[in-house]
């Protein structure tokens, strides 16, 4: 176990060993600077600005569109509507991930055609000198609408009286599945105890910091167009370009420079990047969009809108025989990501404990509001928050210490691995592949003093201060295939070059590549160079989400590495006439064991390998010091962790103050301790902000009501403290560097344990939070119902 | 088209331009003077990401229009480093104690900061929490940030005795 207060080591340090090492960042000097370049940033020649008509309306008709005004105005270049876009791209758009449980499919047009959905739907792109002309048009674009019924409470959604939420679609059921496994039935029939409760939480954004953008150039040299986007999936948008455009994939070609921030959303083809694709092509002429925070309110895909109705059955021991769940998800109006996010959330709840049996009934419901796709926890905090919040009712319910009830039923270190009789969303058994549930609730317990809590409660109640303590755990499968590539290259220079289709948002891939390939190759960090997210750098790739790159492109660099390694010693050996385990590497040199004077650098052994124009190559002598490897886990490796918290409430303004947060995390080997506390306490003031701050809100016409920051809070310095942190080390053994994902875990059991701890500082009030957020508005609602301020207000 | 004549001082660099009236003094260091250091995060005045120092204080470039600018002097991230190209102790400090991730809230914290570590150059951490209030970060949980500031701070106050 690690604490997390070590020095961080400067990138040009030389530590015994690069990969599990503190390395600042390769990455920061630049952005340090101002001297970053994110898509707003990149020059270009001539570039053309953007800007979108969206509609006001959550569903309605187009009667008529008038852009006779708005195409006089000087400065605008040319308004799109439907049917001035290319023929194949009159269409709705490809779906990432098809499931055939999706009865009826509804995807975004890239401007809508007929029938707005959703509040925000794009009728009109306007190409303009600037963006002040650009907006100055779309005011000035008159759009008549015949206003149709919404479809706003994904409860009623599936009434038969209840209105479509598209005319082209007959019920508003995107899909509905029963996954389960173990006899359910005969577990409830033995059970001493039967728990139920409906829990909701409610959805949120992600909110990075740079909000989505495109920026599109036409090379009239070559005919190709590259595209610059803020994104996560380079290639994923590539592929889903050429199935939209028809264009010759080799003339396509996407760029991720620096990315600010991306947590989900950004992993989706939006019908925005299509237009600008289209533009830029059309216009022979670079096209700029960069959305403004409210159109990110509007239209960057959000999540957590889920009904969760749990049964719980133990026995007299309190140990759980089964579970039955019937959870509805609010998608919105369009399924980019298909079902994945909810299937995700209820695989994920049987977490650390051993659960012989569970039946699941998932509706998936569209409702007119933004599309649902995964952000920050991908559905799992919803399932931990069901889960470890009937945990919490059970052990009131029976009387024992939430703590002891769930220590009954973890899965044992020994049961490893252990299958939990789901199959996951990367289509295998859910085996978990490593952990230590029990001890890594225990740390966190010790840390957060939980055997003192009583006694530091009731000597707070004296002074009239109320205290409450919750904990939650989970386990997230992360490093989801199917893979991703990475080449490793000595150029002639004798610099190392790393290309990978990964793309990073801010998590510091460079410097985890980088360590990974030094370790390999013997050379300091500043002798590599790496290049993400270039669809022209490497042929395939998948993209950022799902806490998956150190497993699968870190993998994959480590893999290559290795191959490079072997080539270098190889051609050395060969050139100085030695067997090849006489070669050692030391600083971008091979150098002989029995003779360190004889020695070969990098850079002459790549040029070597090269190979002179007509010559042919000595027997044993390959071309090139380069590899490229495709690292495809078997399945998901499993991260887990505990969440334990201590807070202090003020009933009056219902203000909750984060007295002590612990976090014991087990994400395997780490590559780079500084990046992995970094992600962790990222994380958790993401799930602080799900917890009591984040709350997306829209009226009984689906017109979303918070769509700024004024109204949408963000966990602010003053609202997030500094997590204690403890990294538990289960090695994944499912691949060669033995990580797991560590991106999300911190957002996945905050606001478990949050609700948890503010229910506690209520607990005189006998009241049972069933809520997320737990806004003090909503906190405030709840005591003055039950009473809790009869005397005082 | 309504234009003015202004007159700026932007990272000891002096600049004469003509702006429209309501052009943004964000969009006016970004795309007239290339300085695309200052980003914008939400455009109304809430994230911070945007913040300059306008004769020493800070304030939101997306909120300020160029044209009031006129006369001031300006200092950007751009302008933050030592003049030999050195990182300043703040930002060295971001690098040391990983308080960047994505790097786009970085421009207004590290302004933000500045301001704050020339009025108090021994704040609490609580003082500091305070000042960058106004900016948001969404990757780093602000840690990390706060730890920044005050080794910055410890750094600073070192180097005057």
């Amino acid at each position: 176990m690690n604490n997390h207060q070590e020095d961080s080591l400067l990138p040009n340090a030389r530590p015994e060993q690069f990969i599990g090492s503190r390395m600042q960042r390769t990455e920061d000097h630049l952005l340090l600077q101002g001297l970053g370049k994110y898509v707003d940033d990149i020059p270009l020649t001539n570039v053309l600005y953007s800007a979108f008509v969206r509609s006001p309306h959550g569903h309605a008709k187009i009667v008529s569109i008038d852009i006779s005004k708005a195409s006089q105005l000087p400065g605008v270049h040319k308004i799109y509507l439907f049917k001035d876009l290319p023929e194949s791209a009159q269409t709705r758009l490809p779906i990432l991930v098809p499931n055939p449980s999706i009865k009826h499919l509804m995807m975004q047009e890239v401007l809508v055609s007929k029938e707005v959905c959703c509040v925000g739907d794009a009728v009109a792109f306007v190409v303009a000198d600037n963006r002040y002309i650009a907006e100055d048009a779309c005011n000035l674009i008159d759009i008549e609408y015949e206003i149709l019924p919404v479809v706003a409470d994904c409860l009623k959604a599936l009434d038969a009286n209840s209105p479509s939420f598209f005319s082209g679609i007959p019920n508003n059921l995107a899909a509905q599945l029963n996954v389960n496994f173990g006899e359910v039935d005969s577990g409830f029939s033995q059970a001493a105890h039967v728990v139920q409760e409906v829990f909701w939480n409610n959805r949120g954004s992600a909110h990075p910091m740079e909000t989505r953008g495109y920026a599109a150039e036409y090379h009239h040299a070559t005919g190709q167009l590259t595209i610059w986007s803020s994104g996560q999936t380079p290639h994923l948008e590539k592929k889903n370009l050429i199935d939209l455009l028809k264009w010759d994939p080799e003339f396509i070609r996407i760029i991720h420079n620096d990315v600010g921030g991306g947590f989900g959303p950004k992993a989706i083809f939006y019908p925005e990047e299509a237009m600008v694709a289209i533009a830029a092509h059309d216009l022979r002429r670079p096209v700029k969009w960069i959305e403004d925070r409210r159109e990110h309110f509007y239209t960057a895909t959000q999540e957590r809108d889920q009904w969760w109705d749990i049964s719980i059955a133990l026995d007299a021991n309190a140990k759980i025989l089964a579970m039955k769940i019937d959870m509805t998800h609010d998608n919105g109006a369009y399924l980019p990501w298909g079902i994945i996010t909810p299937y995700i959330g209820v695989t994920t709840t049987p977490g650390p404990y051993v659960i012989p049996a569970i039946d699941v009934n998932l509706k998936v419901v569209y409702t007119n509001k933004n599309a649902t796709s995964p952000v920050r926890g991908a559905g799992r905090p919803q399932a931990v928050f069901a889960m470890e919040r009937i945990l919490d009712k059970a052990a009131r319910q029976l009387g024992i210490d939430r703590a002891e009830i769930r220590r009954r039923n973890f899965i044992q270190p020994e049961q490893m691995p252990y299958n939990n009789g789901f199959i996951y969303r990367d289509g295998k058994p859910m085996v978990y592949d490593s952990g230590d549930y029990p001890q890594c609730q225990a740390i966190a317990l010790e840390k957060i003093a939980y055997d003192d809590f009583p006694a530091r409660k009731a000597a707070a109640l004296k002074e009239g201060r109320y205290l409450g303590i919750g904990i939650a755990n989970f386990v997230e499968g992360t490093g989801l295939g199917p893979f991703e590539g990475a080449t490793v290259r000595v150029q002639q220079t004798g610099r190392i070059t790393i290309l990978t289709s990964a793309s990073s948002q801010g998590q510091g891939h460079k410097t985890t590549f980088m360590q990974i390939c030094a370790d390999q190759l013997q050379v300091p960090l500043e002798m590599i160079d790496v290049i993400t997210a270039d669809t022209n750098a490497i042929s395939m790739g998948i993209g950022t989400f799902a806490s998956r790159v150190t497993v699968n492109a870190g993998n994959s660099v480590f893999l290559a590495s290795q191959k490079v390694a072997e080539k270098v010693k190889g051609l050395a050996a060969f050139l100085m006439q030695t067997r090849v385990d006489n070669i050692q590497l030391l600083d971008a040199h091979a150098i002989t064991i029995d003779d360190p004077s004889k020695k070969k650098s990098f850079a002459e052994l790549a040029r070597v390998s090269q190979g002179m124009p007509g010559f042919s190559f000595p027997e044993g002598v390959t071309n090139g010091l380069e590899s490229t490897e495709y690292f495809a886990p078997s399945q998901s490796a499993y991260c887990n962790g505990t969440a334990a918290v201590e807070i202090e409430l003020d009933r009056d303004t219902c203000q909750i103050n984060i007295v002590k947060y612990v976090m014991t995390h087990d994400s395997g080997n780490l590559i780079n301790p500084l990046l992995v506390d970094g992600q962790v306490q990222g994380s958790i003031a993401h799930g602080i902000g799900n917890s009591t701050l984040e709350d997306m809100q829209y009226d009984d016409q689906a017109q979303p009501i918070t769509t700024n920051f004024g109204e949408y809070l963000l966990p602010m310095a003053t609202d997030v403290p500094k997590a204690e942190m403890y990294h538990l080390n289960s090695p994944s053994p499912l691949n060669p560097l033995g990580v797991k994902g560590a991106g999300e875990g911190g957002t996945i059991p905050a606001a478990a344990a949050i609700v948890a701890a503010i229910e506690d500082a209520i607990s005189d009030t006998g009241i049972f939070l069933t809520q997320a957020p737990m806004t003090p508005p909503r906190l405030f609602e709840i005591l003055k119902k039950a009473g809790a301020y009869a005397t005082s207000t | 088209m309504d234009l003015h004549r202004i007159k700026v001082q932007v990272n000891g660099k002096t600049y004469e331009r003509e702006v429209e009236s309501r052009r943004t003094l964000a969009d006016f260091l970004r795309m007239d003077l290339s300085l695309t250091g200052t980003h914008l995060g939400c455009e109304h005045g809430v994230c911070g990401a945007c913040t300059v120092l306008l004769n020493g204080n800070t304030a939101r470039a997306c909120l300020t229009l160029a044209v009031q600018a006129d006369q001031c002097e300006i200092t950007t991230i751009e302008g933050l480093a030592h003049a030999d190209g050195t990182l300043s102790v703040l930002q060295q400090a971001f690098q040391e104690c990983h308080g960047l991730q994505c790097g786009f809230c970085t421009p207004g914290m590290l302004t933000t900061l500045t301001e704050l570590l020339n009025e108090n150059l021994s704040p609490t951490d609580a003082q500091v929490r305070e000042a960058i209030s106004g900016n948001l970060c969404r990757c780093t949980g602000y840690q990390a940030i706060v730890d920044a500031a005050l080794l910055a701070a410890q750094k600073l106050r070192d180097q005057r005795v």
